[in-house]
């Protein structure tokens, strides 16, 4: 058992120098004054320019997250958060408004280059030839800049930030926002829905194969600061696009919050494929520090045939509310969630997926992997449910969770309602530890007891790691080694 | 040169004494067998050899060329040359063998101070390899170990001691769990690893791998002492007597 005491005595060492994203990018910035109440919501959207309607949407949340409560069922344990005592808006002072890459504050591009994040039009990713994302650079409140823009529009996609998306394509944003996630959805939509700041549009026309990967990169800089972005994919008929988020903040003592909301719409035939890879930085030991992540993230499967695939890398955070989730509305469509989820340290994560079966001949996947070290809290929790109408559907889920050292706990919360007697649902779930005698084997075989573990871990998070567009793959197993530092020596 | 010099072992748990006093020599070059009767201590001396510390050596010393190896953890033994082919090797689920084997040869050779394979040459050696313990591919592309059979295993335990190129081969049942033609491409490929810079320690229970692998030298393994040291044909007198005269000793 040696070996096992020697993870615990070294887990007990972590230290957050190995959060490689934790510096802080020197920049003079424009916020709204701290707390939150209706002028505050009136400065946001007067400071976007935004049309009367949006206002009106934003203070009706507002009133009703008044009235809401927040949620206690997961199993996550945070002090009470004082709402008034953050900032609801920040901006670089530099930026006005989208602009073109010339334009874009050096400093700004200095902290996307130093993030490994490409803003540059040019084949970026090392290894890849001639692989093309296009990205959009969210900074606190504000996109600054998104590229590939008119390689884009040539193809009729529109890619933008979501407040560029208001000026420009009112009327998509009116008929889609709150579609799929309604302002008084849950609490923390609520409180997004009266106050989001920016995010990412996309739009991909009838019969449109989106010409490249498109991402998003989610920076919080500034101090005490909220970021509350809201993103909205819409996909019409038989089109098909792949989308990839990702997300890092500076190391700071005190909590941070990020509250997002996330809609996507799959039409007719349509495919969206939307990937995650979220590294907010995640306290350091003794979990002082951190981002509380509290998401919600759902799809409308609304055509038929319609497919949507979420496949998430949780890493970071001190504290991860976060269930993506597809509505299997349309006949024949499907939803699928892949799942790798980490946690060291004191992170706590409780994250899962509602698959909510509504139409004919549905069918969902769901595959998640949860690994926990250090004293942290892993939590799969996850609804399949079939309605009244949904004859036929279908669900497998497998769960499996690894543990590192003595001291986390892993927990599979599985909610599974069936309506209609023709549905078909399956429930696997494994719990296992990384055993002194595969890690001796490994070591035999000459490796460190670092190296074993990724191995090991890398193997066990395989069937995920699959579903990640190819460029990130190598990246994203890169970072579960970091993530682990300090659990294995 | 392998020297084992009075060697006491106990299980770190319970305290219980397993090795008493091993003596044993085995020179560069030489193929030793160690025999002994269930519970005698030959899986212990095995995975004292390379390191397991699940084990606390009380009294003695291994020294591998002279020098002692009881301070280094496993990984160091690995780099230091010596190979431990497993009775019961581990499942690694999701890692294809190609990946374990690519992965630990270029973490060898590295610390090794060698050059690190490239994708093509690691291809082109473990064909090669692999072929001649008639291990095809697919075999490599599925998980380490999982759903192989028990003649599977112990050829892939064959297939990694030859890519890692080790100086001292440890050998523990690798018979157990094989049919005959098995052992004969296992033993093949064990004979085929045979060389003047080369120490092997065949641990097992019965003559009939010695058939295949034909030893310099036998150890009877008893008590957790060595209790009888011969040539070759001391084998076949043990499988004619068994080990009653070393179960009383």
């Amino acid at each position: 058992m040696a070996a096992v005491q020697d993870t615990i005595d070294q887990v007990k060492d972590i230290d957050v120098d190995q959060y490689k994203y934790g510096f802080e990018t020197d920049i003079e910035s424009v916020r709204a004054p701290k707390g939150l109440n209706e002028d505050i919501i009136r400065y946001i959207s007067a400071r976007k320019d935004e049309p009367e309607w949006m206002l009106e949407w934003r203070l009706d949340a507002y009133q009703r997250w008044q009235t809401m409560t927040e949620p206690t069922w997961a199993k996550v344990d945070y002090p009470k958060i004082d709402f008034q005592d953050l900032y609801y808006y920040s901006a670089p002072k530099s930026t006005e408004g989208p602009k073109s890459l010339d334009e874009v504050d050096p400093e700004l591009l200095a902290t996307y280059e130093k993030l490994g994040i490409p803003l540059k039009e040019q084949a970026v990713l090392a290894g890849v030839q001639g692989a093309k994302v296009a990205v959009d650079a969210v900074f606190d409140s504000v996109s600054v800049v998104t590229t590939f823009k008119d390689e884009l529009k040539k193809a009729g996609v529109i890619f933008c930030s979501i407040s560029e998306a208001l000026k420009t394509h009112p009327e998509l944003v009116k008929r889609y926002i709150g579609s799929v996630v309604p302002k008084s959805d849950n609490y923390y939509a609520a409180l997004n829905s009266a106050v989001y700041s920016d995010g990412s549009f996309v739009y991909i026309p009838e019969g449109v194969r989106c010409p490249m990967e498109l991402s998003t990169y989610f920076r919080i800089n500034d101090k005490e600061t909220g970021q509350f972005e809201r993103t909205l994919i819409i996909a019409e008929k038989g089109s098909y696009v792949s989308y990839l988020e990702g997300c890092t903040a500076p190391m700071r003592d005190e909590n941070q919050m990020h509250a997002a909301v996330v809609e996507l719409v799959a039409l007719d035939d349509a495919e969206i494929k939307y990937s995650t890879v979220q590294n907010w930085y995640p306290g350091d030991k003794d979990g002082k520090g951190g981002i509380y992540n509290f998401v919600t993230k759902r799809a409308d499967c609304r055509g038929n045939n319609s497919k949507v695939s979420w496949t998430q890398v949780e890493t970071g955070s001190a504290i991860t509310w976060k269930y993506p989730s597809c509505i299997l509305r349309g006949d024949n469509s499907r939803g699928e969630f892949y799942s790798i989820a980490v946690s060291n340290g004191r992170q706590q994560i409780d994250s899962g997926t509602k698959m909510i079966h509504l139409g004919k001949n549905t069918s969902s996947r769901i595959i998640s992997k949860g690994i926990a070290a250090g004293r942290s809290d892993n939590t799969y929790r996850g609804l399949v449910s079939a309605h009244r109408k949904a004859t036929n559907s279908r669900n497998f889920t497998q769960c499996d969770s690894l543990l590192i050292g003595d001291q986390c706990g892993a927990h599979t919360v599985p909610y599974i309602e069936a309506k209609n007697s023709t549905a078909h649902f399956e429930h696997e779930a494994t719990t296992s530890k990384i055993s002194d005698d595969k890690l001796f084997y490994c070591m035999q075989r000459g490796l460190n007891e670092e190296e074993a573990v990724a191995l090991i871990v890398n193997g066990f998070v395989r069937d995920v790691l699959q579903q990640l567009p190819m460029e990130f793959m190598a990246e994203t197993q890169k970072l579960i080694g970091i993530s682990l530092e300090g659990s294995v020596g | 040169m392998l020297e084992i010099k009075n060697l006491h072992a106990r299980i770190e748990e319970d305290k219980k004494e397993i090795l008493k006093g091993i003596n044993l020599t085995i020179p560069t070059g030489e193929v030793h067998a160690i025999m002994g009767p269930n519970g005698s201590g030959k899986s212990t001396l095995a995975y004292i050899l390379a390191g397991r510390d699940d084990y606390e050596v009380t009294e003695g010393d291994i020294l591998w060329n002279g020098e002692s190896i009881l301070e280094m953890n496993p990984e160091e033994r690995a780099i230091a040359g010596v190979f431990l082919a497993f009775q019961y090797p581990m499942e690694i689920p999701g890692v294809a063998g190609l990946t374990f084997l690519r992965t630990a040869v270029n973490a060898v050779r590295k610390k090794r101070g060698k050059e690190e394979f490239t994708t093509p040459e690691f291809l082109k050696v473990v064909k090669g390899r692999a072929a001649s313990l008639k291990i095809n591919m697919e075999m490599l592309k599925r998980p380490v170990n999982v759903g192989f059979s028990g003649g599977e295993k112990k050829r892939s335990e064959i297939l990694q001691m030859a890519m890692l190129e080790p100086t001292l081969c440890v050998l523990d049942e690798t018979d157990s769990g094989l049919d005959i033609d098995a052992l004969r491409i296992v033993a093949d490929g064990v004979n085929a690893l045979r060389g003047p810079d080369r120490a092997m320690c065949v641990i097992t229970h019965y003559q009939r791998l010695l058939e295949y692998i034909v030893p310099d030298k036998v150890h009877v393994l008893a008590h957790g002492k060595i209790q009888k040291t011969g040539g070759k044909e001391l084998a076949h007198e043990l499988e004619k007597s068994g080990y009653a005269e070393f179960e009383a000793a």
